[in-house]
């Protein structure tokens, strides 16, 4: 029994801070998120190079990079590309890559594998896949994108070129600017199958991806309160720091307390699917439920925290309160999640 | 980070099931919970057995009468005390507040005299620190210990001090100091129960049961040799106390919610209630925050394990656990219907719930009430200004 990051993940975690902390400060991820892009194309080759793109790195290595990414509201395809479509790909892709499993049929990943809508057919000169692809994270940045489609006999995944058929993506504008959404319009596009079996991959996509955002989730949460704790020391009132008023105070552990508990939950969630222990569905629901809850209320809160600075469109603070409730809202809404923590406390 | 057993940490968890299951008595898992306050002397003889098998003080040094392991196992003892739904060790202040402090800060012969009966449930300690007068401002506490020769005579009143009306012993703090303000001038003392002075008069609470008590001390004669630490340096060593309270109280309080939660599935599915859409979602949600304390106090024992202190992560667990309890208590009586009124044998259990959710409200204040919790996080974990 051991919950503690090895010595390695601490580096790894420190090295992250520090890159991050230079490369990322709020004015330019502010730039960027404003931009048309909503990213650094370059950052990519950047992330290569510091090895977040390593194929030796588990998911724990992932996690601890997740929650710094969070922190810093990293923008760019780093968590599709190692959350969503890493496992179809059996390793970290070489370029942004991001999974579109929802259609008309599916909105949620575990129904992702039984119900698609999206039709594949083998032509004479190879598949082709038709229909759309809705939510799909950072298409409009990704180089290619793993796709759930129905072949005559089963369901399977593809691999779209993005780069040679731009046409067939259609971004659309999303809250948080740092991570859109958008559709897939496919209409007879060329793919490539994947020999990976589809409800395994997928399987592995939501547990991955729900435990990394878990994990970017308390790097938000922990970003939000070191911003409002830094206000409510400085900023005065009736000649006292706010901080020393119990109406911001107690709020402001509040905010502490479910971020030391989503901390917790989200750290075992990334472990649990690392090791591939039975627990790992309630693990990542746990964790999610968590996350999401600390996350959009520790924002909220220090949005009050700060008064009306706060609620400005130049604080960086409205940017991961929009972050927060992106992940808050990936595959089901909190109240999904319990639905199926239900499911299993009333089956055994 | 593994959260699996080691090979040592999966034989201790064996053995001790196994030991569990012979311990109990055979019918233990079918009998319904029990309403009210336990029975003094079955925990006293169950602490005895405890002890005997070698699991009272797992983490305390061998020559305490301890088994000097990793703290690690007293929490995989604790988990498992839970799934079997064992009763408590009856020394719960002794094992965590008296105990703790006289291994810091006592001489040889307090050790020598106080620690083995503490884990055998011979000894058993309440503490006398709050005072009509001083809650959460502790500091402030008025009772007097005027030195006479190798004597302090002790005159005051206590207030909200458990197991008194069964303590042999009670760790006491009191103004050694005439006219000494707040922290300084306090004298940390281990006052004798039995002696000519102490009068305890059962405390009735909100759920009709006694199980606090008020202290009455009138020149209690308390031998110098009985001071823990220094004369006038009592206020350090109640930190070590309050410490330990907070320390390692994480474990021992989830344990007790998981039985309530597990208490509470069984209550939802006899009552037709686990079917709701909506009771599901607020179980589901409980559960969560079952999980959250349960992996938080993992992680603050990762961080004593490696550092030799708490992590500051320990701090949100006390006050999590006493609103959690109380979200679950509140829920379990709503899930009674037109019964959740009821007491007694009429009711569902005995009226166990109703008990419970009547004693929950009394989790926020008992211990450091959440507003002062609140105050500690804010003030020393995030560093905000002191609150006046």
């Amino acid at each position: 029994m051991d919950f503690a990051f090895s010595e390695e993940q601490d580096m790894l975690r420190a090295a992250a801070r520090e890159w991050l902390a230079d490369r990322y400060p709020p004015e330019r991820v502010a730039r960027l998120a404003d931009s048309d892009a909503g990213w650094d194309p370059t950052s990519w080759g950047e992330l290569a190079g510091l090895g977040w793109l390593d194929p030796e790195l588990d998911v724990l290595e992932h996690a601890v990079l997740a929650e710094e990414a969070g922190y810093a509201l990293l923008p760019g395809p780093w968590l599709s590309s190692v959350g969503l479509a890493l496992p179809a790909l059996g390793g970290a892709p070489k370029r942004p890559t991001t999974l579109a499993w929802a259609d008309d049929a599916a909105s949620r990943l575990r129904d992702a594998a039984t119900s698609v809508a999206c039709r594949a057919d083998d032509d004479l000169d190879g598949w082709r896949l038709t229909g759309v692809k809705r939510a799909v994270p950072d298409v409009a940045i990704a180089d290619e994108a793993v796709v759930v489609a129905r072949t005559p006999d089963r369901v399977a995944l593809f691999r779209v070129d993005l780069t040679a058929n731009r046409d067939a993506v259609h971004p659309l504008s999303t809250v948080d600017t740092t991570r859109r959404l958008g559709e897939l319009r496919l209409d007879g596009t060329p793919a490539e199958p994947i020999d990976a079996p589809a409800a395994g991959a997928l399987t592995s996509a939501r547990r991955r991806t729900s435990a990394l955002l878990a994990c970017e989730a308390v790097g938000v949460t922990q970003r939000a309160l070191d911003l409002a704790v830094d206000y409510a020391k400085t900023r005065t009132q009736f000649d006292r720091p706010i901080g020393s008023y119990q109406g911001v105070s107690h709020r402001l552990s509040n905010v502490y307390a479910a971020l030391q508990l989503a901390r917790s939950l989200a750290y075992r969630a990334a472990w649990c699917v690392s090791a591939d222990d039975p627990a790992v569905d309630e693990a990542v629901a746990s964790a999610r439920v968590a996350a999401a809850r600390a996350a959009v209320g520790g924002c909220e809160d220090a949005i009050q925290a700060m008064g009306g600075i706060g609620f400005t469109w130049d604080h960086p603070l409205h940017r991961f309160y929009k972050r927060a409730r992106w992940i808050a809202a990936f595959d089901g809404a909190p109240a999904a999640h319990r639905a199926e923590l239900a499911e299993m406390l009333f089956a055994g | 980070m593994d959260f699996r057993d080691t090979p040592d940490e999966a034989a201790f968890r064996r053995d001790l099931r196994t030991w569990l299951g012979s311990a109990l008595p055979a019918d233990w898992a079918e009998r319904d919970p029990h309403v009210g306050r336990w029975d003094f002397e079955f925990a006293r003889t169950w602490s005895r057995r405890l002890f005997d098998a070698g699991y009272a003080g797992l983490t305390w040094p061998v020559e305490y009468g301890g088994r000097g392991l990793p703290p690690t196992y007293q929490a995989i003892f604790l988990e498992e005390i839970a799934k079997a739904d064992a009763p408590d060790h009856v020394g719960v202040i002794g094992l965590g507040m008296a105990g703790p402090t006289i291994m810091a800060h006592g001489t040889p012969e307090q050790k020598r005299d106080h620690l083995r009966g503490i884990l055998s449930g011979d000894t058993i300690f309440c503490q006398g620190f709050s005072e009509p007068g001083s809650g959460s401002d502790l500091a402030s506490l008025r009772t007097r210990a005027e030195r006479d020769g190798d004597e302090f005579v002790v005159t005051g009143q206590k207030v909200w001090s458990s197991y008194a009306h069964v303590a042999d012993w009670c760790i006491l703090l009191a103004r050694s100091e005439p006219g000494s303000a707040k922290h300084r001038g306090l004298t940390y003392l281990l006052l004798d129960m039995h002696a000519p002075g102490v009068e305890v008069r059962p405390l009735r609470q909100i759920t009709g049961d006694p199980e606090f008590n008020e202290i009455f001390l009138t020149d209690v004669r308390v031998p110098v040799s009985k001071v823990v630490g220094e004369v006038g340096g009592g206020w350090q060593v109640a930190m070590t106390t309050l410490l330990h309270e907070r320390g390692t109280l994480g474990f021992a309080l989830t344990a007790r919610l998981e039985a309530l939660f597990r208490r509470l599935l069984t209550t939802a599915t006899k009552t037709g209630a686990s079917t709701d859409p909506v009771v599901r979602d607020r179980i589901a949600d409980l559960y969560v925050d079952l999980q959250a304390l349960r992996y938080t106090n993992y992680r603050s024992l990762a961080t004593l394990v490696k550092t030799g202190v708490p992590g500051p992560e320990g701090s949100v667990a006390k006050l999590h656990w006493s609103e959690t309890n109380q979200r679950l208590t509140s829920l379990a009586v709503e899930l009674l219907g037109p019964d959740a009124p009821l007491s007694g044998a009429g009711a569902f259990w005995g009226g166990y719930w109703q008990y419970q959710q009547l004693r929950s409200r009394g989790n926020t204040i008992e211990a450091g009430t959440s507003e002062i919790l609140r105050n500690i996080v804010a003030e020393r974990v995030l560093g905000l200004a002191r609150s006046r």
